[in-house]
């Protein structure tokens, strides 16, 4: 059965990583809901997050091919539960709309969005959440005619107590340090 | 180690020769002339070999890699010479071959303008590199050919690239070479398990019908007497898949064959009914399991496997044992008991019995009609008493070859596996020759794949490589054919060949050949070609429409494999 599944990869920061990892979602004909790419907590190191909906048999083999490639270091998935997620959204609406009536303030309140900057022409609301949060207040909004709306990939984090990342490094290390 | 001042493409011979390479495959142009130049001043260290060809370059870097163990090198030059790699390069990636493959770029404030013979090659070979890097500085050589070997030779080997501006090949650098001997991001080798070794060991002791199929990776491992020691002492049967050729010598008593579609009839007949799969250092192939949903199904499953992307990839592991297989094997020995298989063993030869008589017979001592590939095969490795390292391109010959050609020795068949890459005997042939200069290499090649890569008689002439060509010519794209004959009604869409005179064509190039059509003259013909002194091809005109078997069809159980048609 296909459910949403949140893809990690620490890597290297080297110039064609995304290109090398994203091909290999390309051949299995795997679709990339969503995706971030920022550095990681660790210099000099990327964090991906991945959203795919596919079954756990084509994520968890897709993910075997990331965890292979050189230049990544790690690579893991985890469901929705597994994480804590957020996306970020961003409504462009019409200030003479905001003027007119009350609605917008309340929709705002209501959704734990704020107000980001108004001008003469525009005001541009911000909210962090699902996307299912995003998009209802996107509907919302846009009874007044949002003018521009835009929203990120992912970013999560594991419920784990610490970043696996650098427990895996002290692993990794020794490891390196045991192969002849 | 002091450093001294040189230029980006001197920094790439000497980081070449500090990795140990003796013969590097290429072709020049533009983009690569400055590594050429530079190249000029080493010819007592290093050959060259100018094929004619990029892809000729590739074949015979593999062929090479194959039977020496080592990386084969070859360089190309950006745009149309760095596209030609990219067959070979794929077929390297599937076989796990190491390849370091030098391809000249554009200069680096040309990247994006697309400028003479510029092509994107990081991008276009990025899915078919185990990994890539486009060099622009001079600084960066040392450590990115150290990085190239060490990541293209360790682990599950495969092709890597290194892709040179033009500008970073005339700047100069202060040389210094450091062999890589780790990346953090990669591992190469994993502590084994004891406790999976201890579970797949109380499996293989508590089997009654354990059946081993060894692949690739006992050879890439250099496992071959730890996979002798095993089998003998735990008394299972064991069959090669078709990399895994030579990598046990083929009279041994425990070796029952080839798995796969074309393989033997006990192999796959006997998978359906073993109680325990013990898989070395092989992938699964679709080739090797037929239909996956009927494989193997009274079978648990041991995997002694390096790359653990392969392990639960096809079928599912009962016990995955993740490491080199030469350690695994090592501590599987320590753990397992003594034991014997014999009426079990019998099975499979009762299976070899039936399969000589209604198959081998006919292909390898037949008494009428045209001549047959089995018996030039048989002929050429009895007549090489069983020592030469077999080469083939892809196809009918193939299966053939692989079938009747026997070993004694490992790392002895050069063949192209999950490509299939028709066009790959000749250049891989003589890739093989200046990797064993003292072996007698034999390549089988068909005529349509033969007509790929023809150009390399040139090579194997000008280099004086004693290459012994067996062309089998049957004026059929055969397997083509046979698959039409009996699955498309014989509707023979675009497979019969107009063929040139191949005699004449190989005498163009200056190298001797004979022809036969009778079964009178194809001993003394392959005795001819095997005695003379230097390069030679030998045509052997077989039966236009015979077929290869046994078979699994396509989409059958392994079990359901047809010994006729």
């Amino acid at each position: 059965m296909k459910q949403e599944f949140n893809i990690t990869i620490f890597s290297e920061n080297y110039i064609g990583l995304l290109n090398r990892i994203t091909i290999n979602f390309t051949r299995r004909k795997i679709n990339i809901e969503s995706l971030t790419v920022s550095a990681s907590a660790i210099q000099g190191v990327s964090k991906f997050i991945i959203v795919v909906n596919e079954t756990e048999d084509k994520v968890r083999k897709l993910v075997g091919q990331l965890d292979k490639i050189v230049d990544v270091l790690k690579a893991f998935y985890n469901t929705n539960e597994e994480i804590i997620y957020e996306e970020i959204a961003l409504y462009k609406v019409p200030t003479d709309a905001l003027y007119e009536s009350d609605q917008i303030e309340k929709m705002v309140r209501k959704a734990g969005a704020r107000i980001m900057e108004i001008t003469r022409e525009y005001t541009v609301i911000e909210k962090t959440g699902h996307k299912e949060e995003t998009q209802a207040l996107f509907e919302e909004l846009n009874q007044f005619g949002v003018m521009q709306f835009v929203r990120s990939g992912r970013i999560a984090i594991t419920r784990d107590p610490i970043e696996r990342l650098s427990e895996f490094l002290k692993e990794r290390d020794a490891l390196l340090g045991s192969i002849d | 180690m002091a450093t001294k001042k040189v230029t980006g493409s001197q920094a790439v011979i000497l980081s070449l020769l500090e990795e140990g390479v003796d013969t590097i495959f290429g072709y020049p142009g533009g983009a690569i002339m400055p590594i050429y130049d530079a190249l000029y001043d080493f010819d007592q260290q290093v050959t060259h070999i100018l094929t004619r060809h990029e892809q000729g370059a590739v074949h015979a870097a593999e062929g090479y890699a194959k039977v020496t163990g080592r990386a084969g090198v070859c360089f190309a030059t950006s745009g149309p010479g760095a596209t030609n790699l990219i067959t070979g390069i794929a077929d390297a990636m599937i076989d796990s071959i190491p390849l370091v493959c030098i391809t000249g770029q554009v200069a680096s404030p040309l990247l994006g303008t697309d400028a003479f013979q510029e092509s994107d090659v990081v991008g276009i070979s990025m899915p078919i590199t185990k990994w890539n890097y486009q060099i622009t500085d001079a600084d960066e050589i040392p450590e990115a050919i150290a990085k190239a070997f060490y990541i293209a030779t360790t682990g599950r080997p495969g092709p890597v690239l290194l892709d040179i501006a033009k500008d970073a090949q005339f700047q100069e650098l202060d040389f210094e070479y450091k062999k890589c001997t780790k990346i953090r991001s990669y591992i190469r080798d994993y502590q084994i398990d004891p406790f999976s070794v201890k579970a797949a060991a109380d499996l293989i002791d508590a089997a009654k019908k354990p059946f081993l199929l060894f692949g690739q990776g006992v050879i890439i491992a250099n496992a071959e007497a730890e996979l002798k020691t095993f089998i003998e002492k735990t008394g299972i049967p064991a069959a090669w898949t078709l990399l895994g050729l030579s990598a046990l010598p083929s009279d041994h008593p425990l070796n029952v064959g080839m798995l796969g579609m074309h393989g033997n009839y006990g192999p796959n007949v006997k998978t359906n009914e073993a109680d325990l799969i013990i898989a070395v250092g092989m992938r699964f192939d679709d080739r090797v399991t037929g239909k996956v949903s009927a494989y193997a199904k009274n079978a648990k499953i041991i995997h002694l496997e390096i790359d653990p992307a392969e392990i639960g990839k096809i079928v599912k592991t009962d016990v995955a044992v993740l490491g080199n297989a030469k350690k695994s094997l090592a501590m599987l020995i320590d753990n397992v008991k003594e034991n014997k298989h014999e009426s079990w063993l019998q099975e499979f030869r009762e299976c070899d019995k039936i399969e000589y008589k209604k198959v081998i017979s006919k292909d390898i001592y037949p008494e009428k009609g045209g001549l047959t590939m089995g018996e030039a095969v048989r002929i050429a490795s009895e007549k090489t008493n069983n020592e030469a390292i077999l080469v083939t391109d892809v196809g009918q010959h193939q299966m053939v070859a692989a079938r009747y050609f026997k070993f004694k020795h490992s790392k002895s068949i050069v063949t192209s596996g999950g490509l299939g890459t028709m066009g790959y005997g000749i250049p891989a042939a003589m890739g093989a020759q200046l990797g064993a200069k003292n072996r007698t290499v034999v390549a089988f090649v068909g005529d349509g794949g033969f007509q790929m890569t023809l150009q390399e008689l040139g090579t194997i002439v000008q280099n004086k490589l004693p290459v012994k060509i067996v062309l089998l010519n049957n004026n059929f794209l055969g397997m083509v054919r046979q698959w039409q004959q009996l699955f498309f009604e014989k509707r023979y869409s675009f497979t019969e060949l107009q063929n040139p005179d191949f005699i004449m064509i190989t005498n163009g190039f200056g190298m001797a050949a004979h022809k036969v059509t009778k079964r009178e003259e194809l001993e003394a013909g392959i005795q001819k070609m095997l005695d003379h002194n230097g390069p030679y091809l030998l045509e052997v005109v077989v039966e236009k429409e015979d077929n290869v078997f046994p078979m699994v069809p396509s989409g059958a159980s392994v079990s359901d494999v047809i010994l006729e048609a």
